[in-house]
């Protein structure tokens, strides 16, 4: 978790990922800053996230999107 | 429900206060509804283009030959138009005698919105009036148009004038007895040769309506006479007059081409013109009714009505307007030509 | 059947009545005959294609879902039978299968919009390339009318396949019902583009007659008919008349141009949404919405998000997300980054992707040269601000100027210019011109003509500015409230006469300031037949 919370501030220092839910939907991130938090998801976790996993469910806190990165792992 | 009145109050007074007026300018607007203001007991009714409003004048009729007529005549009526008046007309009347001006033949599709307009927005709603908005419109227009006509003129709120106002329920009267008179004069010269056409022969349209009209006066024991008024131009071809000497001979009608009666009518296109051959003025229209008063008499055998007292009383109101008229655009020409 | 013709308001008031007369399980098979029959009118022969799009479109995503079942419910029987691996290997091949299916179908219906949109694009370039190698031979052109709305109705029945794929919605198990989705009338001619998840719904549900639902609706429509009619067909002429002569419209009049194109686009488009959604909520149905006043954008970025959003969001998630992700993308950034550095490696992925969809948004556009530029146009300058954004937060961080009203009013403009500058292309649609007209700007030196009267010159009197520029301030300050709540809320809180005034008085806007009917060029939406 900590792990992401970095690739996170990386991208955003200014926004407190741990409690914000709505990414997404306040459009915090946009559709570039999510192809490079997967990218280092890839990178970092080596779990591949496939585009039709993009949903703001998935991707609206940082908390889902860790529990994303779990399943993923599992599967794998 | 309230605000429904509202709403078709609004529109309505909206309506009329857009529409042109057709009063100070091109008045040519005005005459096809002035028909229905008037008692209707006619002998002999017009039906045509400018070639009948501009060089025929009833009045003439009726003071030399005490014969009561009226002229339905619009700017380019196209002979579906003709027609369609013509039944209109018989709505309300049947005249022994109709004169139709064979100009019209030679349009055989529907021409310009505008003149369509000035034919067919005058006239009464009826099945007829439908129908010749059918047989009229231009691809670009539409039946609703003429139904809401405030649709049509809605832009027109830019360019009212007073006169929008003062004519928005009732119209200053224009014509005399569909005659629309004009005493200027603009001589003849120069007239141009008619342009070589491709095809001289009238369309299927055209001869499929002038038969509607000569079957249409044939059940109602119409006389129908046709005539080709004296105007120099729009130019009228040689092949034109024989296809109408034709039909004229087959469907025994009588045919007047007053273009060969310039000597017996006393025409002169040096005075007789207001715009240099298109149309007569006042004096040569007065000619040439003349003419046609002596043919209505000895070949239709209409009689002379000026015993009738209450006709009588009618046109003498007629007749006193016509000469207010005459007075009045005199003295302004005089006024023109001095300065 | 025009949107601003009669035939059109004559068909909607008689659908609208039977609608709510008729029993509510049969409301969508209505809608379905009348999308039809609006389809039908447009041109007979187009439905072939509409149809084959629908019938694919539903087998494959049926398929694809009987696949994904069939997986499953194997997986389910044999799960003590089979080994981790085996099943891996079933679920794979599964998977292999439902992607066959997708990429048939996929291929086909985008090979039918290809082959009938760009066809003669090709034999235009063939031709070219041929008088360029000096060859006589050129090919004739292939005589075909693009059917009506192929471009909106072939990507929303592709969204519900990958979808159906993805398995966020389930597949449409009749025929008729997509059908409906696929054709739904009002969104036919110029989208939005909807989901199936969004509007499949409301599109099949029973709806009752809501009074105010209704009038929301009618309001709507209303408000876009002032658009298209007052604004965008009124300025219309002066757009023309900019871009028809470019002998003589020159320098300061392609500024006039750009700007005034800019006005109408937005009309127009909007406008046509507008009396899309104020239908289908006159119809008790929600389509999304597709303009969230992106005049007001503060950036190229912001703007895309909130102009034309359904087609932004369809490229998006469809082209922008599959390719940035995907494995060999994926690769291809590890190994830049090992190899070219970290900060171009992480680039890699967004330059590339959101190159092919700005690509593919030029040519989705239309089929010429003018689009493909306009779109790389576009791209050039999004990826450009990315790179100035640490540019920007510095100066940002120097001075203090953001979030003061002057700077934000400076950035909307900003905006505003930039993708007017981009749109000359799409005026003039014609690549080297588009650059000759626009080098004007800069060597003409005639920006006398916006004060000295020549602008009564291209065929706009003094009403029509007059209307126009009235017109622009009711666009500005409906704009403005809405960004504070619904302004069709506001208006239903006020007293019956003052609803009437605001309604009535919309209406007679319309109808006398409406560039309808004969001498007006009625002029058909934009967005039709891209």
């Amino acid at each position: 978790m900590e792990d992401l919370l970095e690739i996170l501030r990386d991208l955003h220092p200014e926004v407190d990922f741990e409690t914000c839910d709505t990414l997404i939907d306040d459009k915090i991130l946009d559709s570039f800053d999510i192809v490079s938090i997967i990218a280092e998801i890839n990178d970092c976790f080596d779990v591949t996230i496939t585009a039709e996993k993009i949903t703001p469910q998935n991707f609206n806190s940082a908390e889902a999107l860790y529990a994303l990165i779990q399943e993923l792992e599992d599967e794998e | 429900m309230g605000t429904a009145v509202i709403v078709l109050a609004s529109l309505y007074l909206l309506q009329r206060l857009l529409m042109p007026k057709y009063a100070a300018d091109v008045v040519e607007g005005a005459l096809i509804a002035e028909y229905y203001g008037e008692e209707k007991d006619h002998d002999v009714v017009f039906i045509g283009d400018c070639e009948v409003y501009e060089n025929f004048s009833p009045a003439v009729l009726w003071q030399d030959y005490g014969i009561n007529s009226y002229i339905r005549g619009s700017a380019q009526q196209l002979i579906w138009q003709s027609y369609y008046l013509l039944k209109d007309t018989l709505r309300y009347e049947k005249p022994q005698v109709v004169i139709f001006n064979v100009l019209a033949m030679q349009y055989n599709e529907p021409q310009r919105e505008a003149y369509n307009r000035m034919t067919l927005e005058g006239m009464r709603w009826s099945r007829d009036k439908a129908d010749a908005i059918r047989a009229s419109m231009t691809e670009e227009e539409h039946f609703l148009d003429y139904v809401f006509p405030l649709l049509r003129y809605h832009s027109r709120w830019s360019e009212l004038g007073a006169e929008d106002v003062e004519y928005m329920f009732h119209s200053p009267q224009i014509s005399h007895n569909g005659y629309y008179m004009r005493v200027d004069v603009k001589p003849a010269e120069n007239v141009p040769e008619g342009r070589i056409l491709a095809d001289y022969r009238f369309g299927e349209n055209a001869w499929a309506y002038l038969d509607r009209i000569t079957a249409l006066c044939r059940e109602n024991d119409i006389r129908l006479i046709l005539v080709k008024a004296p105007s120099l131009y729009p130019y009228w071809y040689d092949q034109w007059e024989e296809q109408i000497e034709g039909y004229a001979a087959e469907n025994d009608l009588l045919y007047i081409n007053f273009l060969e009666l310039v000597e017996e009518t006393g025409l002169d296109f040096t005075t007789d013109t207001y715009d240099a051959g298109l149309h007569l003025n006042l004096s040569g229209a007065e000619k040439i009714t003349g003419y046609l008063g002596e043919v209505l008499r000895q070949e239709a055998g209409l009689k002379d009505r000026r015993a009738e007292e209450h006709l009588a009383r009618v046109w003498d109101g007629k007749i006193e307007a016509y000469e207010q008229e005459k007075e009045r655009q005199y003295a302004n020409t005089a006024l023109d030509d001095s300065k | 059947m025009l949107f601003t013709s009669y035939a059109f308001l004559g068909f909607m008031a008689i659908l609208f009545l039977l609608y709510y007369l008729i029993p509510g399980r049969f409301q969508w098979e209505l809608l379905l005959a009348a999308s039809y029959l609006f389809y039908f009118i447009a041109g007979p022969s187009w439905l072939l294609y509409i149809l084959a799009t629908t019938v694919t479109t539903y087998y494959a995503a049926r398929r694809i879902e009987k696949t994904g079942q069939q997986q499953k419910a194997y997986i389910k029987v044999h799960r003590e039978q089979l080994s981790k691996e085996e099943k891996k290997a079933y679920k794979d091949k599964m998977k292999t299968r439902q992607w066959r299916w997708l990429l048939a179908c996929l291929f086909l219906n985008l090979g039918i919009l290809a082959v009938v949109k760009y066809t003669n694009f090709a034999i235009s370039n063939v031709n070219g390339l041929l008088r360029a190698v000096g060859s006589a031979r050129q090919f004739g052109f292939w005589d075909i009318a693009l059917p009506m709305g192929i471009s909106f109705y072939t990507f929303q029945a592709l969204g519900y396949l990958i979808d159906v794929y993805r398995g966020t919605v389930e597949a449409e198990k009749n025929l008729f019902k997509l059908a409906l989705f696929v054709s739904f009338f009002p969104q036919l001619i110029q989208g939005p583009i909807s989901r199936f998840g969004d509007l499949a719904q409301s599109l099949y549900a029973e709806h009752v007659f809501d009074a105010e639902k209704f009038c929301y609706g009618l309001e709507r429509i209303l408000w876009g008919y002032f658009k298209k009619l007052v604004i965008a067909d009124r300025i219309l002429t002066g757009v023309n008349a900019i871009i028809r002569d470019t002998g003589t419209y020159r320098g300061a009049y392609v500024f006039v141009g750009m700007m005034f194109y800019a006005l109408e686009l937005y009309a127009d488009f909007t406008g046509g949404i507008d009396i899309t959604i104020g239908i289908a909520q006159a119809l008790g149905i929600g389509v999304k919405e597709n303009f969230r006043r992106p005049y007001f954008s503060k950036s190229v970025k912001e703007y895309w998000r909130r102009w034309h959003i359904t087609m932004g969001t369809w490229f998006t998630d469809y082209i922008f997300y599959p390719i940035s992700v995907c494995k060999p993308m994926l690769k291809l950034s590890k190994l830049a980054r090992a190899r070219l550095g970290e900060n171009i490696g992480k680039r890699i992925p967004i330059y590339l992707s959101s190159f092919a969809v700005w690509l593919a948004t030029g040519i989705w556009h239309g089929a010429s040269w003018n689009f493909v530029v306009w779109g790389l146009g576009n791209w050039v300058v999004l990826m450009a601000s990315q790179e100035l954004e640490p540019l920007y937060a510095r100066l940002h961080g120097r001075f203090d100027v953001q979030g003061r009203g002057w700077y934000k009013l400076f950035q909307v403009l900003r905006t505003i210019l930039v993708m007017s500058c981009l749109r000359t292309f799409d005026c003039y649609r014609d690549v080297p011109l588009t650059f000759r007209m626009f080098g004007t700007l800069f060597t003409e030196h005639n920006w006398h003509i916006l004060w000295d009267g020549s602008l009564m010159g291209i065929g706009l009197s003094a009403v029509d500015y007059g209307v126009l520029l009235a017109g622009l301030v009711l666009l500005v300050a409906v704009s403005l409230l809405q960004r504070s709540g619904s302004v069709r809320d506001r208006i239903a809180a006020k007293p019956y006469p003052v609803r009437f005034l605001l309604w009535y008085g919309l209406f007679l806007a319309v109808l006398l300031a409406g560039a309808y009917g004969i001498g007006y060029d009625a002029s058909q939406f934009i967005y039709n037949q891209f």
